[in-house]
C-alpha cells in the first residue's frame, strides 16, 4: 500500500517545486492583478493595499474613455503598438525566411555566417540597444553622419530618439533583435524537407522560384504557424527595447503599450488603473491568440 | 544535387551581404568605439579612429560602480540558473517518464505563463513582495532573493520543455535496467539519466543564464542601489552629465562577453533545443 502510494505520488512530488514557483510568481500575481484593477489603489494604499476602497469598473471606464486624456493616450499607445507589431513581425519574418532559404544549400562560409547572424539574439538586450542609441545620437551618431555628411540624403541632421522619427528607429532596432530568431526556427524547419523532393521537381523542369513556392513555403507552414504567434506576442509586449532606447519617457510616436502602462503606474503610483490597463491588454492578447489559432488550424485542416 | 542558377547565386550574395552589414554594424560600433579616445566619440562619428587606447576599459570601473553591478548580476543569474536547472530536471523527469493525471494540464499551464505580458504581473508582484516584507520581515523587494525567484520562473517553462524532449530521447531500457538492479527512481534519475543528458542540461543552463542576465523590466523595479544589476546599472552611464560613449561601449562589450561566449560555444545544443518545439 505504502509502496503504491509512493509510486502514484512520486511524479507529483517531482513537479511540486516547479508548480509552486509558477503559481507564486505568475498565477497568484495575475489573480491579484485582476482584483487590483477593481480597486482605487493609489499611492496611499501601497503598504496596505487590501485597505484601498473598491472602484468597481471605474478604472476600466477611465481607461476606455477615449474623449478624456487618459483614454486617448492609451488608445494612441495601442495604435502605435499595433503598427509597430505589424511592421516588426512582417519584416522579421521576411528577413528570416529570405536568409533561411538562401542558405539552404551549402556554400563556403555558411556555418560562420549562420553563427554571425545569431549574434543579435545572443547579446544582452541592454548592451545591444544602448549601442543603437549611440548610433542614433543627433551629433555624434553613425546614422546621421552617414545619411547627412556622407550620402547627403537629408538636408539637415534628423532627430531619431525624439519626435516622429523615433518610431522608425524603434522598428529598426526591434527587427534587428528579432529576425535572427525567425531565421533560427525556419532553418530548423527547412532541414525536415526531404532533398529528393527538390530533385524530383528539378527533373520535372521546375525552376528555383517554383520550387520555393511549391515545395519550400508549403512545408514551412507548421513552423510559421508557431513562429508568427511567438513573434507577435514578444513584439506586442516588448518593453526592453523602448525602455533602453528612450529611457523612462518614450516619445509619443514610439509609446509602446508596456512602456505606457509602466509609466502610468509608476509615475502616478496609481496601480489600480495600471492593472486595469494590463487586464485589458491580456484580454486583447487572448482574443487575438485564440482567433489566430482557430483560423490557422482550420486552414491547416483543410489543406491536409 | 540540382544545379544552382547564376541569378540565384548573385541574389544570395547580395542579400546575405546586406544582412551581414545590418547585423554586424552595431557589434563593430561597440568594438571600435570602446577603443577610441574620448575626443573621437564626442565629435562627429569617425569610421577610422584617431588612435587606439585601452583607457575606457580601465575607466569604466570608476565612472559608475560597475563591479558591484557585475557582481550582483553574476550572483542573481548564477543562483537563478542553478535553481531553475535543478527544478526543471525533476519536473521534466516526471513528465517524460510517468503517465499521471494532470500531466497535460501541467505542461499547458506552465507553457502558457510564457505568453503573459510581464507588465501584468509586475505591479501585483511588486505589491506582494512589499507586503510579504511588511508582514514577515523577509525582504523580497529590493533584495537579490526576490529577483532570483522571479528570474528562475521565467526560464523554467522553456527549460522543462527542452529537457522533456531531451529525456524522451534517452532509451527507457537504461532506467529500467537500473530499477531492476534495485535503484530507487531518484537514484536512477541522478545516476543514470542525468549523466547521459549533460549536453541538454548545459544548454538549458545557458538559456536560463541568458534570460536572467538580460532581463530589464523587473530589474528596474525590484532592485535598489545595493542590489542593482547590469541591466539597470549600464544605463547610469547615460544619466551622467557627460556621456562617455567610449566607456559605455567598453562596458557593453564587457557585460556581453560571458553570455555571447557561452551561447556561441553551445550554439548547436541550444539551437536544437530552442527550435525543437517549433518544428514538432
Amino acid at each position: 500500500m505504502k509502496a503504491r502510494l509512493r509510486r502514484v505520488g512520486l511524479p507529483y512530488l517531482l513537479l511540486l517545486p516547479a508548480l509552486a514557483l509558477e503559481l507564486l510568481i505568475h498565477l497568484v500575481p495575475m489573480l491579484v492583478g485582476i482584483a487590483m484593477s477593481f480597486k482605487q489603489l493609489t499611492q496611499f494604499f501601497i503598504r496596505n493595499w487590501s485597505g484601498a476602497p473598491w472602484a468597481g469598473l471605474g478604472n476600466y471606464r477611465t481607461a476606455v474613455d477615449f474623449h478624456a486624456a487618459v483614454g486617448q493616450a492609451l488608445l494612441n499607445s495601442f495604435l502605435v503598438t499595433c503598427s509597430f507589431t505589424l511592421l516588426v513581425v512582417g519584416l522579421s519574418w521576411l528577413l528570416g525566411t529570405a536568409a533561411a532559404i538562401l542558405m539552404q544549400d551549402a556554400f563556403r562560409g555558411r556555418g560562420v555566417l549562420r553563427t554571425l547572424f545569431l549574434v543579435p539574439y545572443a547579446l544582452p538586450v541592454y548592451a545591444a540597444v544602448i549601442t543603437w542609441s549611440f548610433m542614433f545620437q543627433h551629433d555624434t551618431g553613425l546614422v546621421n553622419h552617414m545619411l547627412h555628411d556622407q550620402l547627403h540624403l537629408t538636408s539637415g541632421k534628423p532627430f531619431w530618439l525624439i519626435g516622429g522619427n523615433s518610431f522608425y528607429a524603434l522598428v529598426t532596432v526591434a527587427v534587428w533583435r528579432s529576425w535572427p530568431f525567425a531565421f533560427l526556427c525556419l532553418t530548423a524547419g527547412l532541414q525536415n524537407i526531404p532533398r529528393d523532393l527538390y530533385e524530383a521537381a528539378a527533373l520535372d523542369g521546375a525552376g528555383v522560384w517554383q520550387q520555393i513556392r511549391r515545395i519550400t513555403l508549403p512545408s514551412l507552414r507548421p513552423v510559421n504557424q508557431v513562429l508568427v504567434l511567438v513573434l507577435f506576442l514578444w513584439t506586442f509586449n516588448d518593453f526592453n527595447t523602448p525602455y533602453v532606447l528612450f529611457g523612462r519617457s518614450a516619445p509619443e510616436a514610439a509609446d509602446l503599450i508596456s512602456i505606457h502602462i509602466y509609466q502610468a503606474s509608476f509615475v502616478t503610483w496609481n496601480f489600480g488603473s495600471g492593472s486595469a490597463m494590463s487586464v485589458l491588454l491580456l484580454l486583447f492578447l487572448l482574443v487575438v491568440t485564440a482567433a489566430y489559432l482557430f483560423v490557422t488550424s482550420r486552414r491547416r485542416g483543410a489543406h491536409a | 544535387m540540382p544545379k544552382i542558377p547564376t541569378w540565384f547565386r548573385v541574389t544570395r550574395w547580395i542579400v546575405l551581404s546586406l544582412l551581414m552589414v545590418f547585423t554586424l554594424t552595431p557589434v563593430l560600433v561597440m568594438l571600435s568605439s570602446s577603443l577610441k579616445p574620448l575626443q573621437d566619440v564626442q565629435g562627429q562619428w569617425r569610421w577610422i579612429p584617431s588612435g587606439f587606447t585601452l583607457r575606457p576599459y580601465l575607466d569604466i570601473w570608476h565612472t559608475v560602480p560597475l563591479a558591484r553591478y557585475f557582481l550582483n548580476s553574476l550572483i542573481v543569474a548564477t543562483s537563478a540558473t542553478v535553481c531553475s536547472v535543478v527544478i526543471a530536471i525533476f519536473a521534466a523527469y516526471a513528465v517524460s517518464r510517468y503517465r499521471f493525471r494532470g500531466r497535460r494540464l501541467f505542461t499547458v499551464t506552465v507553457l502558457s505563463t510564457q505568453m503573459f505580458p510581464g507588465i501584468l504581473f509586475l505591479l501585483p508582484l511588486f505589491l506582494i513582495f512589499v507586503n510579504i516584507g511588511n508582514a514577515t520581515g523577509i525582504a523580497l523587494y529590493g533584495s537579490r532573493a526576490g529577483l532570483i525567484i522571479t528570474y528562475l520562473t521565467f526560464s523554467l517553462p522553456f527549460s522543462i520543455w527542452m529537457l522533456v524532449g531531451y529525456f524522451d530521447g534517452i532509451p527507457r531500457d537504461l532506467d529500467e535496467a537500473a530499477l531492476v538492479d534495485g535503484c530507487g527512481p531518484l537514484r536512477t534519475l541522478l545516476r543514470i539519466v542525468v549523466p547521459v543528458a549533460i549536453p541538454g542540461i548545459v544548454a538549458v543552463g545557458v538559456y536560463a543564464f541568458m534570460t536572467a542576465w538580460g532581463e530589464v523590466l523587473f530589474a528596474s523595479v525590484m532592485t535598489n542601489d545595493d542590489t542593482r544589476t547590469l541591466a539597470v546599472g549600464l544605463q547610469s552611464y547615460a544619466s551622467q552629465n557627460d556621456v562617455y560613449w567610449n566607456q559605455v561601449m567598453a562596458a557593453s562589450l564587457v557585460v556581453s562577453v560571458p553570455v555571447v561566449a557561452g551561447f556561441l560555444l553551445l550554439q548547436r545544443y541550444l539551437v536544437a533545443g530552442l527550435t525543437a518545439g517549433a518544428v514538432k
